[in-house]
Formats: C-alpha cells, sequence, structure tokens
C-alpha cells in the first residue's frame, strides 16, 4: 500500500498554483451545486459529505498513523445515537455534534487502550469483532427504552430557519458543508503540526519513533481518539441527514464500506477522503440494480486493482500523474 | 443442574468447531504472520458445495470428502493466485486484499446459492446416543469429529516428513530452503491444509446456524476470540482457547448476560485477554529484534 504524500511534501517542486485553483473550483461547485439539482440528489451529495468526514476520520488512524480498523462503523454508529438519543430529549440538532464528538472521543480511547499497546494486527482484529458485535448491542432488549431496539429510533428533520430562501435540504447541505470544510482544515493543520508528523513517524518506523522519545502508545491513542470523534460527528450529521437510526444499517459492511473508501480515495490523503466518499455512495446505487451481492463482488473486486494497480488511490495516482507532466515540461525547457 | 450439563455439551460441541477455526488462523499467522481474515468466508463457500453435492444426490461421506478436496484447492490457489504475489507488501495492503477476498466469496456464494437461509443435513442420527438425554448425536458427533482432526493434525505435523517439512518452512525459511526444502510450496499447502479444516468446521456448524452467507463471520469472532485466549501464536493454544471460548459463550449466554449477546462475550473475551496478558495462554510475548 503506498501512501499518499503528506500535504506539506512534493508541492514545492510543483507549480503551487495547480492545488490552489483545484481547491478554489472545489469550492465553488461545492457552494453552487445545491442550486442546480434537485432535492434527492442535494440529499445524496450531503451524503457525500458525511461520509467524506467519516474517511477523514479513518484515514487519520489507517493512513497517517498507520494502524488498521476495520469497525469505524461503530463509531459512526456511536455518534448516529447519541445524537438522535438527544435530539429525542430536545436538544437542537447542531447542538448534538459536541456531545457526539466528546462521547465518540471517549470510546476510540476505551478501544486504543486494550488494542494499541501491542505491535501488530490486534487494532484491526478488535475493531472487526466490534463491528460484528455492535448491531446485537444495540439491539439488546435492556438498552430498548433508548436505542429502540431493532425499530430503531425516527428523528426530525431539520428546518432551515425561518428568513432564509432554501428549502430543507438545501439548508442541511449547507449545514453539513459548513461543519465539513472546518473539520477538513482543523485536520489539515493537525496533520501539519507536531502531532501529525508523530503520527507518520510512528506508521513509517514505530522502533525509531520510540527511540526518538515518542510515547507511540499515548499518541496511536490519540489518533484513534479523534479519528473516532471525527467519524461519530459524521455519523450524527449521517442520522440527521437520514432521519433514522437502526442497528442493521451499521453493520460490518458499513466499516468495510470505509475501508473501501479510504483505499480508492487514497491512504493518507484529505482529498481522497472525498474521493472515497463519492465512490461508496454512487457505486452501490449503481450495482444494486444488476444484483443483490453486487456491491460486495464490486467492492472486492476494486480492492485488488486499487492495490495492484494504484495503491495511491485516485489522489495517488493524481499525484504521479502532475509530477509526470511536471518533469516533462521541467525537461522541455 | 439439567440446564447446566446441557449448556456444557453444547458449549464442548461448538467449542470443537471455534478450536478448528482458529487453528487454521494459527497456522497461516505462524507461517506468514498474516491474520485470513477471509478464513470464515472460505470456509462458508466450501459449505456451500458440500450443500450443492448432497442436494445433487451424493451420498453425505463422498460429499464431505469431496468438499474437503476442493476446499484444499481452493486454499492452495488462494495462497498461488493471490497472497503469494504480494508476499512483500506492507502489513495493511495484506489486510486490504483479505477483506477484499472476505467480499468476494460472500457476494460469490449469494450469487451463486443465493441468501435465503438454507438447512444442512447433519449426518448423525436424531436421536441421542448412549439413552442419555444431555448430549445431541450431532453435538456428540461434532466433538468426535474434532477429536480425529487435531489427532490427524497432529499426527500428520509430528510424524510425517511433509509435516516436519511444513513446519520447518513456517519456523525458519532461510535455513529451510538452504537444506531444500521448497518453502513456497510448503506455505501454499498450509494454506490449503488450513482452508481443508475450515470447511470440516463449516459442515459441522452449518446445521447448528444454519447456511447462508453470512453464516461465519459470528463463528470467525468467536475463533479469533479463541486464538487471542490462546495466544495467537501456538496451535495448543487455539484448540483450548477454542473449547473454553465454546464453553464460556454458552455459559455465559445461559446465565448472566443472555443469549441475545453471546458474541459480546468474544468481544470482552478479546478486549480483557489484550489488558490482562497479551501473549495468551500459551502464547510467547513477542519480542522484536531492532
Amino acid at each position: 500500500m503506498r501512501y499518499s504524500p503528506a500535504p506539506s511534501a512534493g508541492l514545492a517542486r510543483q507549480s503551487s498554483l495547480a492545488p490552489w485553483s483545484a481547491a478554489v473550483i472545489l469550492a465553488v461547485v461545492a457552494c453552487v451545486l445545491p442550486f442546480v439539482v434537485d432535492d434527492y440528489k442535494i440529499f445524496q451529495f450531503t451524503l457525500v459529505l458525511v461520509y467524506a468526514i467519516a474517511l477523514l476520520g479513518l484515514n487519520l488512524i489507517t493512513g497517517y498513523c498507520g494502524q488498521i480498523s476495520l469497525g469505524h462503523g461503530a463509531f459512526y454508529a456511536i455518534g448516529a445515537y447519541t445524537c438522535a438519543l438527544l435530539m429525542g430529549a430536545g436538544m437542537p440538532y447542531w447542538l448534538t455534534l459536541p456531545f457526539c464528538a466528546v462521547v465518540c472521543l471517549g470510546c476510540g480511547l476505551l478501544v486504543a487502550i486494550p488494542a494499541l499497546r501491542l505491535e501488530g494486527l490486534y487494532l484491526a482484529l478488535a475493531t472487526y469483532s466490534l463491528a460484528v458485535v455492535f448491531p446485537q448491542l444495540l439491539k439488546f432488549k435492556a438498552f430498548e427504552a433508548w436505542t429502540g431496539g431493532s425499530h430503531g429510533v425516527v428523528l426530525t428533520k431539520p428546518q432551515a430557519p425561518a428568513g432564509f430562501p432554501l428549502s430543507d435540504d438545501q439548508w442541511l447541505y449547507l449545514f453539513v458543508l459548513a461543519v465539513a470544510v472546518p473539520m477538513a482544515w482543523i485536520a489539515r493543520n493537525l496533520l501539519k503540526g507536531h502531532i501529525g508528523r508523530t503520527w507518520i513517524a510512528i506508521r513509517e518506523h514505530p522502533t525509531a519513533a520510540a527511540t526518538m522519545g515518542i510515547d507511540t502508545a499515548h499518541y496511536k491513542s490519540l489518533c484513534l481518539g479523534i479519528s473516532a470523534a471525527y467519524t461519530g460527528i459524521a455519523g450524527a450529521l449521517g442520522a440527521i441527514a437520514v432521519q433514522f437510526v437502526a442497528p442493521d444499517s451499521f453493520g460490518v459492511f458499513l466499516s468495510l464500506s470505509f475501508l473501501v473508501g479510504i483505499v480508492v480515495g487514497g491512504m493518507a490523503s484529505i482529498a481522497g477522503a472525498l474521493v472515497g466518499a463519492v465512490f461508496i455512495q454512487f457505486i452501490p446505487e449503481v450495482t444494486d440494480t444488476l444484483l443483490q451481492s453486487a456491491p460486495w463482488a464490486v467492492y472486492g473486486v476494486v480492492l485488488v486493482f486499487f492495490l495492484h494497480v494504484m495503491p495511491g488511490g485516485v489522489v495517488g495516482a493524481v499525484h504521479r500523474f502532475a509530477s509526470f507532466i511536471d518533469q516533462r515540461r521541467h525537461r522541455d525547457q | 443442574m439439567d440446564a447446566f450439563f446441557y449448556q456444557l455439551a453444547a458449549g464442548i460441541a461448538s467449542g470443537g468447531v471455534y478450536a478448528i477455526v482458529a487453528l487454521a488462523l494459527v497456522m497461516i499467522y505462524q507461517s506468514t504472520g498474516h491474520v485470513n481474515f477471509a478464513q470464515g468466508e472460505m470456509a462458508m463457500f466450501s459449505t456451500y458445495i458440500a450443500w450443492w453435492l448432497i442436494n445433487e444426490g451424493v451420498a453425505y461421506p463422498i460429499a464431505f470428502v469431496g468438499t474437503v478436496a476442493f476446499a484444499f484447492a481452493l486454499g492452495v490457489a488462494v495462497e498461488r493466485l493471490a497472497v503469494r504475489p504480494m508476499a512483500q507488501a506492507p502489513v495493511m495492503a495484506t489486510v486490504v486484499l483479505f477483506i477484499a477476498l472476505l467480499m468476494i466469496f460472500n457476494s460469490v456464494a449469494g450469487w451463486m446459492f443465493t441468501y435465503t437461509i438454507k438447512a444442512f443435513p447433519s449426518p448423525f442420527p436424531a436421536t441421542p446416543p448412549f439413552g442419555q438425554t444431555y448430549i445431541s448425536a450431532h453435538e456428540f458427533g461434532t466433538i468426535g469429529v474434532t477429536v480425529v482432526v487435531l489427532a490427524l493434525l497432529y499426527s500428520f505435523f509430528r510424524f510425517s516428513s511433509l509435516g516436519l517439512a511444513m513446519r520447518a518452512a513456517a519456523q525458519n525459511p532461510v535455513s529451510s530452503r538452504l537444506v531444500g526444502i521448497n518453502v513456497g510450496w510448503m506455505l501454499a499447502l498450509g494454506w490449503g491444509v488450513a482452508s481443508a479444516i475450515g470447511a470440516v468446521a463449516g459442515m459441522m456448524i452449518a446445521p447448528k446456524v444454519y447456511l447462508d452467507p453470512n453464516m461465519m463471520s459470528g463463528i470467525l469472532m468467536y475463533a479469533f476470540a479463541a486464538a487471542i485466549l490462546g495466544g495467537i501464536d501456538s496451535p495448543l493454544g487455539a484448540v483450548v482457547g477454542g473449547f473454553l471460548v465454546g464453553i464460556l459463550e454458552n455459559l455465559v449466554g445461559t446465565y448472566i448476560v443472555g443469549t441475545e449477546l453471546k458474541l459480546s462475550v468474544a468481544l470482552v473475551l478479546i478486549v480483557g485477554v489484550l489488558i490482562v496478558r497479551p501473549a495468551g495462554l500459551f502464547g510467547r510475548p513477542r519480542l522484536v529484534k531492532v
């Protein structure tokens, strides 16, 4: 698996205009989008943004810190249920997000304590088990008063504040966008600073990192905590958008879809999270029309393809293409 | 007290199945350091082959042998075609590969045999043996099959020269190559054996949990718990861990948390072992030379 270059690396050599112009175009498209497509499409793009936040969370621990999680669907579910419970208790939807973040941060740290003290695959095993168990826990009778058992909980749809000439779907899309952008910005700054560099050091060479005085267990746990908080906020936003939470939407498939998302988008890449989110939102819809089992088959084949042909994901391939063009231009001059 | 013995017997029977799957995981872990997340789905797929053979009118014993042979070939093929090209790849890539295999086997099974839950026949009589009522014939038979599989594996690895060569290849590939062992093929054979015993486990558990493409996801988790409890690098640990997990799952499920939370027992076990004794009961703490 190849990682995309760190946000700061490699850009100096390329013309510094290209990434900025790409970002501006993306921002314009993101803002104009809800005013040119119909409500159902807006809903789908809202989910794309939600998944992008979730994938960003998974990318922090798996892409940047190099620890494999196969159970981020569980954190997504915890965020969704926390939001549903708080909204059920009368809290406004936007106020639930910080609480979801804190709850998921705590859960992430709780998983980290046993699983990340150790080297190797233990986190993958523990999180896979968490993903398998979680729907069963949500269905458990004793919690039914809160979780609604297998029937789940229905949420009320947030309405556009009075005075804004927006439909509810447009409002929700813009609200999710207004959450996603600062979160991506925070992640970027975090990754450029000493914490991000520490995570990358742990991924590249845990022993060397420890030798340099880095408390690897501490930083890995911190990373899983923040990662879980990101995915939890995504879960809360997802619950608000879908207006419904139920145990069966948070099975192993969701966790593995997130993994597919970061492999397709590109490991250790913020832009990759968005690409991966588009993939996991729209591909199942295309393939579902063909066969019931098709999304899994397509995901499996796509994973093998990316492993062999595009190990850096879509973003990695774009980077390679850009530097290829760049080199040719320099040679020609 | 009767209920206790029922649960104990059921626990030992399913514990045998977990022991076999855990042993398959440990075999592959020992030789390559990989945890095969697709182990359960490979077993599930082989079990479908058995179901198909039996439905076509093949007698159970022949279908059983045919399925084990198919599973062996499947394991060898997966090692040769999918795992081997990635031998030098980082851990992350191999985990992604196993997840891809898991998805592919699951969807191919769903596509070939549909997602409808199917009953799978038991080869054992319907009436409990020896005039007692605590343990059903299928549970008794499952325990018997487990013991036979374990004994065969033990004698194979302990007394045959091929078994010795496979152990050598797992323990020290470089030296094994120097004495003329074909390490690559030994790994492939190891995958074949792991897949074959996984198929046996699948055929033993299918009459109890019914056959569907997702049948093994819970079983695989119990097997993880068994392998971690016993020590992920210890075959003996996997077997002991398997039986312990089976018994604990049933007793804790019946008397403490209720059957709806049985799977959580495995999660609690995994987390508990990782906190208290990460090397497991029989494993050695991992030391890495810098």
